[in-house]
């Protein structure tokens, strides 16, 4: 029982970097329909320009706000520079852009801090909290910060009128244009949040699944599946999901299907949600206009 | 009279490679209300697009002397151009209060919010009930002064409207142009107004330009609009 | 009209003669990779008639080349079947596992299902080393075949036996694709990719040929998984993760979308950027590695640039200019 429980926890853990994951890909999705594939990439790299401000001194804290800077300020260039150009283009275009992305992210940080495994700080040291028998230290921290995440992000699209302008621009551009919203700066904003979001969940993830290249590659799958199962056009579902793939994958891994193949896990999930449920457990039905 | 709020010469409109409208002239007056009236189809509602930049368009247009026909949809809108377009245009998914929110969203000056909502509430006091209401889930006549409303918050110069009557039952359209003449009148706000009800919009308008397919057929005023024996006939029904 | 399909023909069995002549003029390590890049043809000639000419985007083909592949080690080291057996056998299995797969992808429509095959491709390297299947896949360690020797007593060596092996499958195939594309099913293919539910109305069942090109595009990937499982001498899961997948993808974005010529371009680059990259890793040390992704990433991008529905597009437009221009409209 003891066992099953500690599995319960550090599931939690992952699963919150897989519900903020989650978050910043149903933002883009909510915004553009399109998912990006380089969502985890980008969050790899904003991981390794944090451990390089680290590297070279910095606290743990003033790295983390830098890098959750400098990647809302990457996100926001990006949109602009790259996503942009490709806005009125068939899907299949968009997807090959965002892989080709992803490609040179990888590329990059592979480039500028070699294929080496490295160690992550955490800022939550020590074995455990309140005692607790189940989850270390940083898994706690971890689940902490990405409960806060969810809860400024969800607070600043409801109470701020920037927060408004912007669902308003993802629901309906053309009104939003009719009073005046810039719709294609939303956009930007909208990558450049989830950019910051995904800073985030890198940093928390590294710790534990340490940092390497590829280290986000099956974190984004996760993330999927979580976007997928919550409703992939509704932030908070896509949100609650992360956390029950993270429970899901963790305990699948532990009793079923071994640790090493539950990759296979969030794989079932992506197909079975979409053949049976595609509109996941929270989303709305999708209507396909003719 | 003073300089027009609007000047239209040589309106062209494409959607694509398909042309629209073949070069329109027609003004609205300060302080003034223009109809815009034709059959179904006859371009109406393109020229209300056409002005707003919401599609390809040729042309010299120019809002109180100033050439907007190069600038974008939400540069027009922020320079006092409210239009309320076909279909109301309302952010089906937020609150009433949330959509209303937005049209003071891109103002310049943020002050008297709280005044403005409360002369809006004025007009439509069933708005003022419906506040946390969301706004897919408000009927026809609803809308329509919820959108009428949203406009009103960007503080317009000039009002565009497409079609305000339609799909309302009759006494509600009486109160609705009743309300559109008092902000006319009460507030200085310019009306160009897109009307299939021909003889509404002519009790309410200064002006009238009579479309069809893409092309100015006849302008002149109201007044003179509505004795002219061919409108009358083709457009008034007797 | 006439000049340029005799020009056509006469490039391609320039080619088919080059090809042929290439293992009697090139040596061991070479003939090598000339088959390593025929390989790649197949593969991307299956994708491309389900992406190019269908519409339907799979970011997983290295799922089936890996079947293909592990289907062919185990019917030769298992049930003791020669390579000429084992991969056509392995090959069915692929179509099957295509076309089945083709019913959901049915249901999900472009970019959901680019998410499921990411997904799929993610999750093979883990689903191919799973402890339970290890009697048969060999788990991590993977499983050794031996190499085909030439048969008859040929005066050939292996490398030349292989390649030749390879460039007849590629022939055939190719030359099949050719028919398929060029005929009712290939305008029937791009129908269904640009006006999904004319053709319906039209119709075309939409659904049978989705599903069955699926399982095409999968056969041609088992073919290429085989022939590659035996011109190595090994498979083991790292060597069919995401990054094979995506290389496929490249290769049929350089060659062109609905391009079967354009396959041998994208095959040898594929073939050859890694490779390059890797010489350059001894004089430029580790951080040279990094090249072939870069290299990719950024073609892919100024490709979509260029010509968002790939070469086949840009030629369409060139040519309909021309047309125009010579007052053909």
């Amino acid at each position: 029982m003891s066992e099953f429980l500690h599995q319960l926890a550090s599931g939690l853990a992952l699963g919150g970097v897989y519900a903020i994951m989650a978050l910043a890909l149903v933002m883009i999705y909510q915004a553009t329909q399109l998912v990006n594939f380089a969502q985890g990439e980008m969050a790899m790299f904003s991981t390794y320009f944090a451990w390089k401000l680290m590297d070279m001194g910095w606290p743990y804290w003033r790295a983390f706000f830098a890098t959750v800077a400098v990647s809302f300020i990457g996100g926001i260039v990006i949109e602009r520079l790259i996503v942009r150009p490709f806005a009125n283009a068939p899907v299949l275009a968009s997807i090959i852009v965002f892989i080709g992305l992803a490609l040179i992210f990888n590329a990059l940080a592979g480039w500028l801090y070699g294929y080496s495994v490295v160690s992550f700080n955490t800022p939550f040291s020590g074995r455990s909290w309140f005692g607790n028998v189940y989850m270390s230290a940083h898994e706690s921290g971890a689940v902490l910060v990405s409960l806060a995440v969810l809860a400024l992000v969800y607070a600043f699209f409801r109470f701020t009128s920037l927060g408004l302008a912007m669902r308003a621009a993802a629901q309906n551009p053309t009104s939003s244009r009719l009073v005046g919203i810039r719709v294609g700066w939303m956009l930007a904003l909208g990558w450049g949040l989830a950019a910051a979001i995904g800073a985030i969940a890198g940093m928390m993830a590294a710790p534990i699944v340490y940092l390497d290249p590829n280290m986000m590659g099956g974190v984004l799958i996760y993330a999927f599946a979580g976007a997928v199962l919550g409703g992939i056009d509704n932030p908070f579902g896509a949100a609650f999901g992360g956390f029950a793939v993270g429970v899901l994958e963790n305990l699948m891994g532990a009793y079923v299907v071994g640790s090493e193949t539950k990759l296979s896990v969030a794989l079932a999930i992506i197909i079975g949600v979409l053949v049976w449920r595609p509109y996941g457990l929270f989303g709305r039905r999708l209507v396909a206009r003719v | 009279m003073s300089a027009p709020i609007l000047e239209a010469k040589g309106l062209k409109a494409y959607y694509g490679p398909v042309q629209a409208l073949f070069g329109l002239d027609f003004v609205v007056e300060e302080r003034g209300v223009t109809a815009l009236l034709g059959a179904n189809g006859a371009g109406k509602t393109t020229t209300l697009r056409a002005l707003s930049g919401l599609i390809a368009r040729e042309g010299d247009i120019r809002l109180r002397g100033k050439p907007i026909g190069a600038l974008s949809t939400e540069d027009i809108a922020r320079l006092g151009v409210a239009h309320v377009p076909d279909g109301r245009g309302t952010f089906v998914d937020l609150t009433v209060d949330e959509n209303l929110r937005l049209g003071a969203y891109a103002r310049a000056d943020g002050k008297d919010l709280k005044l403005d909502f409360e002369r809006v509430f004025a007009y439509f006091p069933r708005l003022a009930e419906r506040r946390r209401q969301q706004a897919g889930t408000l009927s026809g006549g609803e809308q329509q002064m919820l959108a009428i409303s949203r406009a009103l918050l960007t503080r317009p110069s000039l009002l565009m409207l497409d079609e305000p009557s339609f799909g309302l039952a009759p006494m509600l359209v009486e109160e609705i142009f009743r309300i559109l003449a008092a902000i006319n009148r009460d507030e200085g706000v310019s009306l160009l107004l897109v009307e299939q009800n021909a003889s509404l919009a002519l009790d309410l308008a200064d002006h009238a330009v009579l479309i069809e397919t893409g092309r100015v057929a006849m302008s002149g005023s109201a007044l003179a609009m509505r004795a002219d024996g061919s409108v009358r006939r083709a457009y008034l029904g007797y | 009209m006439a000049r340029a399909d005799e020009l056509a023909r006469f490039a391609t069995l320039a080619v088919f003669a080059a090809g042929l002549a290439f293992p009697f003029l090139a040596s061991g390590y070479h003939i090598y990779q000339g088959a390593q890049t025929l390989i790649y043809a197949i593969a991307l000639l299956g994708l491309n008639l389900l992406t190019g000419f269908n519409g339907q985007i799979s970011l997983g083909h290295g799922a089936f080349f890996a079947i293909g592949a592990y289907g062919t080690a185990v019917l030769a080291t298992k049930a003791g079947l020669p390579y000429w057996a084992a991969i056509p056998l392995a090959s069915v299995v692929c179509f099957v596992a295509g076309f089945l797969f083709g019913f959901p992808a049915l249901r999900f429509g472009g970019l959901y299902l680019a998410l499921a095959t990411f997904a799929l491709a993610v999750a093979t390297p883990q689903i191919l080393a799973f402890k339970g299947f290890e009697g048969w896949t060999g788990g991590f360690q993977g499983v050794i075949l031996t190499k085909p020797k030439p048969p008859f007593g040929l005066p050939l060596t292996g490398d030349q036996w292989l390649y030749l092996v390879c460039f007849f499958s590629a022939a055939l195939l190719y030359w099949a694709a050719r028919n398929l594309a060029k005929g009712r099913v290939g305008r029937a293919l791009v129908a269904i990719r640009d006006h999904p539910i004319a053709a319906e109305t039209m119709g075309v069942n939409a659904a049978l040929y989705k599903t069955s090109c699926f399982g095409v595009s999968a056969l041609y990937a088992g073919v290429a998984g085989g022939l590659s499982a035996i011109a190595v001498g090994f498979v083991s899961p790292e060597s069919f993760g995401l990054a094979l997948s995506l290389s496929f993808l490249v290769g049929v974005v350089i060659g062109g979308l609905a391009s079967l010529g354009g396959v041998i371009f994208g095959a040898l680059f594929i073939e050859f950027v890694p490779n390059i990259a890797d010489q350059l890793t001894m004089s430029f040390g580790e951080s040279a590695k990094a090249l072939p992704g870069a290299i990719y990433g950024v073609l892919l991008i100024l490709a979509m640039a260029a010509a968002p529905t790939g070469a086949a597009g840009a030629l369409r437009m060139i040519s309909k200019r021309a047309a125009g221009a010579l007052g053909f409209r």
